[in-house]
């Protein structure tokens, strides 16, 4: 199935469809998760530079990447559904912010990058922590505040942790991620690690002071830092023209380069991603702003009908969603049925029901955890509220 | 450690045991009177017979206390001689020397020389004006003669037997931060003007050239975001130390701070931990004005996960310093503006000091003076005029100001049973005020009176060089606090 298929003739499709799936579901078509021959398509619109090259409007893609695609956003977006559910059922308290609309931008990074390089987000990071390799039943857990949790229930829905695989979070001050991210380059670039890091914040934090304190900075010292703002239109209750005289957030940067993208479509993000990691080994940092939607309001408390009307929302959801768009790139090429799609989502849903389930099961932190990992041991210090009554400690 | 060890074990063996010429300022073992320069023990029971001696021949001749007392020692030190197996008399060099001084004493109507501090819980015999002997060590004991211990008796002790060097309070920072820097490629500097300019106290002078543009790194002036890059290579590994021009800047990076610097090894659940240094000048300088001569300490001593030291010595400083780099946790550590030019003997040898102790300055009966930072110097001014008073206090330099020292604490307060906190902090919820509800929870039975703290007035510092004299706690204020305190 090498074949580039830009358009297909109508008739012969219709003609030979049957008798091709029936032949090729048990001859030749090989299961469609491990198909790795290259398949170009093109981005749904080009790409708008600032101060540096545009990268080319076709990328190239396989059919397991595809349906990778379609698998892990479907699985997003099962949990994102699910974890409003669970607010609403009050296993899941304080804030929530969910990500569904947003899941291109998580699947398209992940499939342009490593695990060494470095990803931190703001308080919106379920998604990009399942991008990462977390499992349903940490996101679950934390979200429940089990001891099974990925921060084993101290953090919750905005402080998503995962080291080993190259995730620093999880913050709930918006902006303050930033420096924390240039950080994580600088550390990159200290260690000669050819290594990147991603920095995500949102158009609401855009008009922070410290990320143009951050970018002076990486951009005086070539770090290698990509800044990516998911613009998603709205501050929570504030649109983006209310509050930004520049809402071209990937100009915004001046001196450094800066590219839009269209957040809703997973390959345009792949590929602005690619290009943006050479870019930053070699040049210094470069911004990139998606252009995405988010269909729930800023967080669980918001309704997010007050400040928008629900046929915009409708509207995008209609025709720019992320995972119609794989669903239909999948068909089109004809690298899975309709049926196996929705075979794959129910997959999904069951496995998320069963993660939800697990969680529910799994106990609460015991309450000596509340005094432990304040400090690092080893420097003797469990602390028992501020005063120590025990034998001073001792140095190694 | 085993070296420091040995010399205090060489200290304890008795002056003239030792293959060195006995001088006749050993019977009186005092300090700095011996050409060796070292503070001498003698064990108690000859000295109290040599005392005797004297005593004996004292009351025979009152008047004449000079004759009898070169007389004694003579004769004290030839028998001691004897029993040691040597011959000869003492040298009669340091004699004349050492009596007159003692003589002068007398004449004074103080004790002759007793010996050092540490030695002090031998008895020793107290020999008034007219030539009456009091052999009562425990009213000798109230008399004390050796008021001021140096800064840092301690360590005076450790590097007046090893040489060591002498250097100021900057270069000890820096000789510390250099080391550190030495031994592991992962720390790093960063701050406002610390690479070129070599810092604006000089404690980064000269590591630019030496270690590069990138590890020891002039940020721009961002403190928000460069303390947040900080904290975000430490997340990674790196061991960054973050300077702050003055404390005060470090409000910008507050939330950084507070957020992400204390918080993160909390919220991931163990995951990161973030061993950075958060270092910076704060107190009132020398007519500063009021946001350059802020006392925050207060500020961030809620926050949780981070510790906090004061340094006051160069000693401790670069004891510190290291400590502090080398802890896996994050670590704000105060120095002073007024402190840096401190001049002080160091050992040669590497140390580093527990950043959760405290460090007894001056052992003491009556009444313990709690202080850190600047007000240690204050309080060791109004100590000398308490002993003349007649007052025995205990200082303690508390160092750790995040966790408290309880320990050492506790155990002062269980001696002396009064407290006064003395310290540079704002009055409202300031260091003292966690103290004293700290010792009154944890040490109320042993009080036998309330703690009384001494700090800093709640206002700006104004710039008047009066008015900021008066923003601080002076020694005479302190003097009356102890008078009060001891009623």
């Amino acid at each position: 199935m090498a074949l580039s298929r830009a358009a297909s003739s109508p008739s012969r499709a219709a003609l030979l469809k049957p008798l091709a799936a029936a032949i090729s579901s048990s001859l030749f078509r090989r299961p469609i998760s491990t198909d790795t021959t290259p398949i170009t398509v093109e981005t749904s619109v080009p790409f708008t530079a600032h101060r540096c090259e545009a990268p080319s409007r076709t990328v190239e893609t396989t059919a397991e990447e595809l349906v990778g695609f379609f698998r892990t956003m479907a699985l997003m977006r099962r949990a994102e559904i699910a974890a409003d559910s669970l607010y609403k059922a009050k296993l899941i308290r304080g804030f929530c912010h969910l990500y569904d609309g947003q899941e291109a931008v998580a699947i398209g990074m992940e499939a342009a990058i490593t695990k060494k390089d470095c990803i931190i987000t703001a308080y919106r990071d379920h998604c990009i922590y399942l991008g990462r390799g977390g499992t349903l039943l940490e996101v679950f857990a934390e979200l429940m505040g089990r001891q099974a949790g990925c921060s084993k229930g101290k953090g919750g829905s905005m402080h998503f942790y995962k080291k080993d695989a190259g995730f620093y979070g999880g913050h709930g001050i918006v902006g303050a991620q930033i420096p924390l991210g240039i950080g994580l380059a600088f550390a990159q670039k200290y260690k000669k690690d050819e290594s990147v890091s991603f920095a995500l914040y949102g158009d609401g934090a855009a008009n922070q002071g410290q990320l143009f304190e951050a970018l002076n900075m990486a951009a005086l010292w070539d770090l290698p830092a990509i800044l990516v703002c998911e613009n998603n239109h709205y501050g929570m209750g504030t649109a983006e023209w209310r509050a930004a005289k520049s809402p071209a957030y990937y100009k915004r940067g001046d001196y450094v380069p800066g590219l839009k993208v269209d957040g809703m479509d997973a390959l345009a993000v792949k590929q602005a991603c690619k290009f943006a990691k050479e870019h930053a080994l070699k040049n210094g940092p470069i911004i990139l702003e998606m252009d995405t939607y988010r269909y729930h309001g800023h967080s669980m408390s918001d309704p997010g009908s007050t400040y928008r009307t629900r046929d915009e929302i409708s509207g995008v959801r209609q025709e720019r969603d992320p995972i119609e768009r794989i669903r239909k790139l999948v068909l089109s090429l004809d690298l899975a049925t309709e049926k196996e799609l929705k075979d794959i989502e129910k997959e999904v849903r069951k496995e998320v029901d069963d993660a939800i389930a697990q969680a529910k099961e799994s106990p609460m932190p015991d309450p000596s955890e509340l005094f432990t990992n304040v400090y690092v041991k080893g420097y003797g210090v469990e602390s028992f509220g501020a005063d120590r009554k025990e034998v001073r400690a001792v140095l190694p | 450690m085993r070296t420091r060890e040995r010399e205090r074990h060489e200290l304890s063996i008795p002056q003239f045991l030792r293959p060195k010429t006995i001088s006749c300022s050993s019977l009186f073992a005092g300090v700095g009177l011996n050409n060796q320069r070292r503070p001498l023990s003698i064990s108690p029971p000859d000295s109290v017979s040599l005392s005797r001696i004297k005593a004996a021949l004292l009351s025979f001749f009152p008047s004449r206390a000079l004759l009898s007392l070169s007389l004694a020692s003579f004769l004290a030190g030839y028998c001691c001689n004897i029993s040691n197996g040597r011959r000869g008399f003492p040298r009669i060099r340091s004699l004349h020397g050492s009596v007159a001084l003692q003589i002068l004493r007398l004449q004074k109507g103080q004790a002759p020389f007793s010996r050092s501090l540490s030695e002090r819980r031998a008895s020793f015999v107290l020999v008034g004006s007219d030539g009456r002997v009091v052999l009562d060590s425990s009213r000798a004991r109230k008399l004390v003669t050796n008021a001021v211990a140096t800064k840092g008796d301690s360590a005076a002790a450790i590097s007046a037997s090893k040489p060591g060097h002498e250097l100021l309070l900057f270069e000890a920072l820096q000789e510390g931060l250099e080391e550190e820097m030495e031994r592991d490629p992962l720390v790093c500097v960063m701050g406002e003007d610390v690479g070129h300019y070599g810092g604006s106290y000089k404690v980064t002078k000269g590591l630019a050239t030496k270690y590069g543009d990138l590890r020891v790194l002039d940020t721009p002036i961002a403190e928000n975001s460069f303390t947040g890059m900080g904290i975000g290579a430490a997340m990674t590994g790196l061991r960054p130390i973050v300077e702050g021009m003055n404390m005060g800047f470090l409000l910008l990076a507050y939330n950084q701070i507070s957020n992400n610097c204390g918080m993160l090894h909390y919220t991931s659940g163990g995951q990161f931990k973030i061993p950075i240094v958060i270092r910076g000048p704060g107190g009132v300088g020398r007519q500063l004005g009021a946001e350059h001569s802020q006392r925050l300490e207060s500020y961030f001593q809620s926050i949780p996960g981070i510790q906090m030291v004061a340094c006051s010595t160069p000693y401790n400083a670069k004891g510190l310093m290291k400590a502090a780099i080398r802890s896996d946790n994050p670590v704000i550590l105060f120095e002073h503006v007024l402190l840096y030019n401190l001049k002080e003997r160091i050992p040669d040898e590497e140390y580093v000091l527990s950043l959760e102790e405290a460090e007894m300055v001056r052992p003491g009966e009556h009444v313990t003076i709690l202080t850190y930072s600047r007000m240690r110097y204050h309080v060791m001014q109004a100590a000398k005029t308490l002993v003349n008073k007649g007052y025995d206090p205990e200082v303690i330099d508390i160092r750790s100001l995040k966790p408290f020292d309880l320990y050492t604490i506790g155990n002062s307060v269980k001696k002396t049973h009064r407290v006064l906190i003395v310290e540079e902090c704002m009055r409202t919820g300031g260091i003292g005020a966690s103290l004293t509800a700290a010792i009154n929870e944890n040490f109320h039975d042993y009080l036998d009176a309330p703690i009384v703290c001494l700090s800093s007035q709640d206002v700006p510092t104004p710039y008047a060089g009066t008015l900021e004299e008066w923003t601080v706690v002076q020694p005479g204020q302190i003097v009356t606090a102890v008078e009060q305190l001891c009623k």
